[in-house]
């Protein structure tokens, strides 16, 4: 299933624009998202920390996301 | 208890906000307006940069206010905070919390900005004369 990621932040400059395309297997979970985004950009092992939102919850390793789903990377926050 | 959460990209009136929380049944105010400073580890900074993932930053501003609301008996909060580029002095945030004792407002309104920063998909880069950053990303 192909899946849009939204980038925020540094991860937008690290994607190289706003949003990419990612191609997952069925039933994959944030985890499987994250070690394949990490392969291809390996740049976000380099940040202290950062979060996926599965239709705007920050969501867990274990969670299954799904091809129409809004799935964004959430580097470290710094509002306020 | 009633709320008001909004980003803005216009420039945030803290007499507004004020007046928005402002009801007879409360003993108290208060403020924390966030603004914007002119050097960071000394080194000096020309403008700050805000962006917003909107949609989920209002939902996560929604809790942080109900559950400040289960925590102290407050009557109203309010919490404005703003996206683009902002100036030196420009205020980035302003969180007002009415009710009817001090003590309730006090603890929400610090509890309300502590845990923004932390989990508000909101983010601040600050602009050098010699370059850029985004804050806090790196360890």
């Amino acid at each position: 299933m192909k899946v849009n990621i939204l980038a925020f932040g540094i991860a937008k400059d690290i994607f190289g624009g706003p949003a990419i395309d990612v191609e997952l297997f069925n039933d994959a979970t944030v985890f499987n998202l994250k070690f394949l985004l990490e392969k291809q950009y390996p740049q976000l092992k380099k940040l202290a920390t950062y979060m996926v939102a599965v239709n705007n919850e920050y969501a867990l390793d274990g969670d299954t996301v799904h091809e129409r789903d809004e799935i964004a990377i959430i580097p470290p926050v710094s509002g306020g | 208890m009633n709320k008001q959460i909004k980003l803005s990209v216009s420039t945030l009136n803290v007499m507004e906000c004020v007046d928005w929380v402002m009801s007879p049944e409360c003993g108290g105010i208060d403020v924390f307006i966030g603004t914007v400073r002119n050097a960071t580890k000394g080194k000096t900074v020309v403008r700050l940069e805000f962006e917003a993932y909107e949609k989920m930053a209002i939902s996560e501003l929604e809790k942080i206010a109900d559950q400040a609301s289960i925590k102290w008996p407050v009557q109203k909060m309010l919490i404005h905070h703003r996206t683009g580029v902002l100036q030196i002095g420009e205020i980035p945030v302003i969180i007002a919390v009415a009710a009817a004792h001090r003590h309730a407002a006090f603890e929400a309104c610090r509890y309300i900005i502590d845990t923004l920063k932390q989990t508000v998909p909101i983010w601040k880069k600050e602009i050098f004369e010699d370059g850029e950053v985004w804050v806090a990303v790196h360890p």
